[in-house]
């Protein structure tokens, strides 16, 4: 691209924020009521993973749970529903798809870790998980836009890349962060997307982003300061 | 200087060239200002439709609606050319959903580009573009902001030579690339150029313009309103009175009528999703014009605000 520094984001956005609005409104219609469905999913991965009651089997459905639904967001919201209107959606799809991939793998390998106790940043990340899964939705109306174009997890990126996020930052060890690359660059394409369309509520995903890698760092921090367990036979 | 002498009337000189062309819906009460294609000496009207960002609205049926209803008023004010790419998303698709739903208005003047980096994938995207808009063949073909325009120009040559189009031409836009417009300009023949050109991004007055005439090449201008830019800005300050003097009831008209004046430009094309503004639009191409001094104090104007 020649002349690079002479663009601006608002280049690059080929729609207006009526027609973007309108997008969520259309594809929340063409899948209700699936919305139940996925709230459910959502609020049974808030039970499982509330710190010190979290079972592994259940960790592993909820990363399963989440995998499917990357899946289903990378067809129906980015193939069929965004590249209508943005022919860069059709290249996102396959990274939400391979996203939902490793999601599933991460399940079956279970390499996460259980939140067990109830530090002050495994209680941010769980809050920042429900604010994923059932205070999203809230950010349609308090900008000014219908319900009917609300964000839900499971239906919309946006909220399923916050809790995906919360998730990991919550169960996961090292094996977990690649997980992480994707969701986090979603909500850092969203933020400028809705910062270029002029929506207040353009600093909300990559806000939880960064809070979401500000958990998984401060837990990390507290795994390693937590003194290692005696072993039973004294070294000699 | 009186009103009547500072004012160019081009609007009546375009009434011989208009009265053949058939328009939809009701007839037209005033024929808009006609400019000649240098090329073949075609009239189009000064104002034409740009889908950039307004026609992109995707499968949505309320909103296409909407589109074809600006595309409706369109023709009946007299409108011609309309302006797509491959990059604007669903805006070729939208536009066919109009053009059927308006059944084919013969007036119509198609105007599209070619926009991808493999000239080898040139042909097949440009038959494409003609699929959606329905049309048996796009009367102008650009290459779309120079891209890979080595190789896609032949290409739109020898399509035109074929009878495949009828027009070929280069387009840039925000200023950019402009020594190699210029370039493109003097060895290669084209048609058209388009570029952007408004009442505070002028740069083209200085080479591409006076290029453009020298070698009998017609001109679109896109951006008018820098994106609405100019008249989000400007559009609360009144109108200067001697405004009235080229008839201009509103900014969009006094920004619009500032670019269709300049006698290099062919075409200008801005987008809309509102049928008063494709009207208010329209009648910026009717009634008088501003000569040279006008011009200038109009520049200034808005240069000052």
């Amino acid at each position: 691209m020649s002349e690079w520094w002479t663009y601006s984001l608002a280049d690059f956005l080929l729609f207006s924020d009526r027609v973007y609005e309108r997008l969520f409104e259309l594809h929340n219609r063409a899948f209700w009521p699936a919305h139940l469905a996925t709230i459910a999913i959502g609020l049974a991965i808030l039970f499982s993973s509330w710190p010190g009651s979290s079972r592994r089997t259940g960790l592993r459905l909820c990363f399963a749970a989440l995998g499917v639904l990357w899946v289903s967001v990378a067809y129906a919201f980015f193939w069929r529903r965004y590249a209508a209107i943005n022919w860069a959606a059709i290249y996102v799809a396959p990274f939400f798809t391979v996203e939902g991939l490793l999601l599933v793998a991460f399940a079956v390998a279970g390499r996460f870790a259980r939140p067990k106790r109830r530090s002050a940043s495994v209680i941010a990340g769980w809050l920042l998980l429900a604010f994923g899964v059932i205070v999203y939705p809230l950010l349609a109306p308090l900008s000014g836009r219908p319900w009917t174009g609300a964000g839900v997890f499971g239906i919309a990126p946006d909220p399923t890349a916050v809790a995906t996020l919360a998730l990991l930052a919550l169960t996961a060890t090292r094996a977990g962060w690649p997980l992480a690359v994707v969701p986090a660059l979603w909500c850092v394409v969203t933020g400028a997307t809705l910062w270029t369309l002029g929506d207040v509520t353009f600093f909300v995903a990559p806000f939880a982003a960064a809070a979401a890698i500000g958990v998984a760092l401060r837990g990390e921090r507290e795994m390693e300061a937590r003194p290692a367990i005696p072993s039973p036979r004294p070294e000699p | 200087m009186d009103a009547t002498r500072r004012a160019v009337v081009h609007g009546v000189m375009a009434a011989a060239a208009t009265a053949a062309l058939p328009v939809i819906g009701r007839a037209q009460e005033r024929c808009p200002t006609m400019r000649r294609i240098p090329a073949s000496g075609e009239p189009v009207p000064a104002i034409g439709l740009g889908t950039w960002i307004t026609f992109n609205v995707g499968r949505d049926r309320e909103l296409l609606d909407e589109c074809a209803a600006v595309m409706a008023a369109f023709f009946e004010a007299g409108g011609r050319m309309i302006d797509s790419s491959p990059m604007y998303g669903s805006s070729q698709p939208t536009i066919g959903y109009g053009l059927k739903k308006l059944g084919f208005p013969r007036q119509l003047f198609a105007a599209d580009k070619v926009w991808i980096s493999n000239p080898a994938g040139g042909p097949a995207q440009i038959e494409q573009s003609r699929a959606h808009w329905g049309v048996p063949r796009i009367d102008l073909l650009q290459v779309h902001n120079l891209l890979s325009w080595e190789r896609h120009l032949p290409t739109l040559i020898d399509m035109k030579l074929d009878g495949r189009t009828r027009y070929v031409g280069v387009t840039t836009s925000e200023g950019r690339r402009h020594r190699e417009l210029e370039k493109i300009m003097t060895s290669h023949q084209l048609d058209f150029v388009q570029v952007t050109y408004n009442v505070l991004d002028r740069e083209v007055e200085d080479r591409i313009l006076p290029l453009a005439q020298a070698r009998a090449i017609g001109v679109i201008v896109n951006r008018p309103f820098r994106q609405g830019d100019l008249i989000r800005q400007i559009g609360r300050r009144p109108l200067p009175p001697w405004a009235a003097e080229i008839g201009a009831k509103s900014w969009a008209q006094f920004l619009l009528k500032f670019i269709i004046s300049h006698p290099a430009v062919t075409c200008a094309i801005p987008a809309t999703t509102r049928v008063d503004h494709v009207r208010e639009n329209m009648e910026a191409a009717r009634g008088p014009l501003p000569d040279e001094p006008l011009r200038r104090r109009m520049a200034d104007y808005v240069r000052s605000l």
